[in-house]
C-alpha cells in the first residue's frame, strides 16, 4: 500500500470517524443522565436538516448565520422535547420514556410528511464545502476536513466543560448516580435539560455534515444517523463519553477496512459484515471497549 | 458563634405494602450534639434516614429544621437547609476523582467553583485524604472512600449530617480513627450528627443521646448508660447480643 492510499484511507475514517463520534456522543449524553435510549434523536438532526433546507433555499442569510440557526433549531428540539414529551412521564418508568421517545420520532416523522413533503428535498451546500483540496497529494473536499476541525473544537469544548466546571462536575456526578447527586442538592430539571440541549446542539453540528454529504433532507432521514449511533455506542461503550468518541472512530475504521477489502461482489453486503461485527461485540464485550461508569444501582 | 439550629421529626410514619416500617417516630437535635439510632436488622433505621432526606415519600409527619418544613420540599433542597447523609453501601461517584467528589458537596448547595474546590482540599486534607486528591475515587481503599463520602457531606457544610453505618465493613482500628475523627465535629463543625451504627463500642463512646427503635417503634430515648440499662432495649436489642456472648 503506497503512502497516498493510506493517507486517503486516514482522511476517510477521521472524517467519517468525527460525524460518527458526535453522533453517538449526542446519544450517550442523554443515556448517561436519564438511561434513556433516545430513539428521537434521529429527528433531532432531521430537523435541523429541514431547518437548513428552508433557510439556505428562501432567504438569503450568510453561510454562518444559517448553520448557527440549524444548530439552535436541534438545541430547541432537544430542550422541548423534553421539556413537553418525557419530562411528565420520568417518575414513572423507563419503559414509559423509551416508549415516548418512540412516539416522539414517529409524530415528528409524520409532521414532516404531512407539513412538508414525503420526498427529499435538495439542500443547498455552501460552495466551499465541496471545493477539494489537495493535501499531500490526496485530493479531498473541504467539508471532510471541516468535520475533523469542528469535532476536534467541539470535543475540547465540551471536555473543558465537564472537567472544569460547576455544570459539567454536577452531570458527571449525575450520570453516575443521578439519586445521590440529586440529594448532595444537584437540580435534576436543570441536568436533564443540560444533557437534551448539548444533545440537540450535537445533532444540528451532525445535520450540517449530514446533509451536505447526502445533498438532501426527508423525513425519515433520522434513521440511518441513529443507527450509526447505536453502534458506534456498542462497540463504545453506552456509559462512557469517551467510549461513545472512541466508537464513532472505530466503526469508522471498521467500515473503511471493510470497503477496502472486500471483493466487489460483496461489497453490496458490507453493512452486513458491520452487524456481524456489532453481534460480535455483544456477545463477546456487551460493555463495549470502554467500561465506563456503569454500576448496578443497590439499595439496602 | 453561630446561633444554634433545631432538626425536628415529628410523628413520621412510612409503611410498604402493610407494613409499618416507620410508626410515629418523633425526634429533635440540636447542632453540636451526636444522636445514635440504632436498634435490630429491619427495625426501621435506614428507612428513617430515608425519609429525613426525601429520598423516599413519608405517608405522614413532619421534618422542620428551625422553621423550615424540608419534609415538604423535593429532596434536592434539602442540602441547602443544611441537611446532607452518607450511606450504609458506599455512593461515591468512582469515576471522579477525590476532589470533585468533594467538590459536589459544596457546588450542590451553590457554593462558587473556586471557593469549592479550597473548601474540599481543606477537608479532604483535614480527614487525613490530602495526599490523593487527584486520584479517582474508585481507586481509594474501603476506609478512604467512607472517609471520602463524609467529606462530601461536610462540603455542603452542613448543619445537620446523617451517617449511615459509617463504620460497616472497617476494622477496630479503622472505626477507633473514625471515632477519633468524629467525636470533635459537632463543636469544630457546628454540626449535629445522627448516626446509625452497629458497632455498640462506637455508639457508646461518641454519642451523647440515643434513640432505639424496634419494629420502626421508638422504644427508648436518652443517654446512653440509661438506654443500656432499659429493660425493653435490653430484650430487644442489646439481649439478644448479650445472649449470644
Amino acid at each position: 500500500m503506497n503512502a497516498e492510499i493510506l493517507f486517503e484511507f486516514v482522511i476517510n475514517v477521521l472524517s467519517m470517524g468525527s460525524l460518527y463520534a458526535l453522533i453517538s456522543l449526542g446519544l450517550v449524553f442523554v443515556f448517561g443522565i436519564c438511561q434513556l435510549v433516545n430513539y428521537a434523536y434521529g429527528e433531532y438532526i432531521t430537523v435541523s436538516g429541514y431547518v437548513l433546507y428552508f433557510l439556505g433555499v428562501f432567504t438569503n442569510l450568510p453561510w454562518p448565520v444559517v448553520f448557527l440557526l440549524g444548530i439552535l433549531a436541534g438545541v430547541a428540539i432537544g430542550f422541548f422535547s423534553e421539556l413537553v414529551a418525557f419530562r411528565p412521564f420520568r417518575e414513572r418508568s423507563l419503559d414509559a420514556l423509551l416508549v415516548t421517545s418512540f412516539a416522539v420520532s414517529i409524530i415528528l416523522q409524520r409532521l414532516f410528511q404531512l407539513g412538508i413533503s414525503p420526498r427529499s428535498k435538495a439542500v443547498p451546500v455552501p460552495a466551499f464545502f465541496n471545493l477539494n483540496i489537495q493535501l499531500f497529494g490526496v485530493i479531498t473536499p473541504l467539508r471532510n476536513l471541516l468535520i475533523i476541525g469542528t469535532t476536534i473544537v467541539l470535543l475540547t469544548v465540551l471536555v473543558l466543560i465537564m472537567k472544569y466546571t460547576t455544570l459539567g462536575i454536577a452531570m458527571r456526578g449525575a450520570s453516575e448516580n443521578f439519586v445521590t447527586a440529586r440529594l448532595m442538592g444537584v437540580p435534576a430539571n436543570l441536568m436533564i435539560s443540560a444533557a437534551f440541549i448539548i444533545s440537540g446542539l450535537l445533532a444540528g453540528v451532525v445535520a450540517i455534515f449530514w446533509s451536505a454529504r447526502t445533498g438532501s433532507v426527508e423525513p425519515m432521514m433520522g434513521g440511518t444517523p441513529l443507527l450509526i449511533g447505536f453502534i458506534a455506542v456498542v462497540i463504545g461503550g453506552m456509559h462512557s463519553l469517551p467510549g461513545s468518541v472512541l466508537g464513532g472512530y472505530v466503526y469508522a475504521f471498521i467500515s473503511n477496512v471493510l470497503s477496502l477489502t472486500l471483493p466487489s461482489s460483496l461489497l453490496s453486503f458490507r453493512d452486513a459484515f458491520m452487524f456481524a461485527i456489532v453481534i460480535a461485540f455483544l456477545v463477546l464485550k456487551p460493555e463495549g471497549l470502554l467500561r465506563g461508569n456503569y454500576q448496578e444501582e443497590r439499595v439496602g | 458563634m453561630e446561633s444554634k439550629s433545631t432538626f425536628t421529626v415529628k410523628g413520621l410514619s412510612k409503611s410498604f405494602a402493610g407494613l409499618k416500617a416507620v410508626d410515629d417516630v418523633s425526634l429533635q437535635l440540636e447542632t453540636g450534639e451526636i444522636l445514635g439510632l440504632i436498634g435490630p436488622n429491619g427495625s426501621g433505621k435506614t428507612t428513617l434516614i430515608n425519609l429525613m432526606t426525601g429520598m423516599l415519600e413519608k405517608d405522614s409527619g413532619q421534618i422542620l429544621i428551625d422553621n423550615h418544613n424540608i419534609g415538604e420540599m423535593p429532596a434536592y433542597r434539602v442540602p441547602f437547609y443544611g441537611l446532607v447523609r452518607t450511606y450504609q453501601t458506599i455512593r461515591i461517584f468512582k469515576n471522579l476523582s477525590c476532589l470533585e467528589n468533594a467538590m459536589i458537596g459544596a457546588l450542590g448547595v451553590g457554593t462558587k467553583h473556586r471557593e469549592a474546590a479550597q473548601l474540599a482540599v481543606a477537608l479532604l486534607e483535614e480527614l487525613g485524604l490530602g495526599d490523593k486528591i487527584e486520584l479517582s475515587a474508585q481507586s481509594l481503599t474501603f476506609r478512604d472512600q467512607r472517609l471520602l463520602e463524609i467529606a462530601r457531606a461536610l462540603a455542603a457544610k452542613p448543619k445537620f449530617m446523617l451517617l449511615d453505618e459509617p463504620a460497616a465493613g472497617l476494622n477496630e482500628e479503622e472505626t477507633d480513627e473514625l471515632l477519633s475523627l468524629l467525636k470533635p465535629m459537632p463543636h469544630s463543625k457546628q454540626v449535629g450528627i445522627i448516626i446509625v451504627e452497629h458497632d455498640m463500642r462506637l455508639i457508646m463512646n461518641l454519642c451523647d443521646r440515643l434513640h432505639v427503635l424496634n419494629y420502626g417503634r421508638t422504644i427508648a430515648e436518652g443517654k446512653p448508660e440509661d438506654v443500656r440499662n432499659n429493660p425493653e432495649v435490653v430484650k430487644a436489642y442489646l439481649g439478644s447480643a448479650a445472649h449470644e456472648q
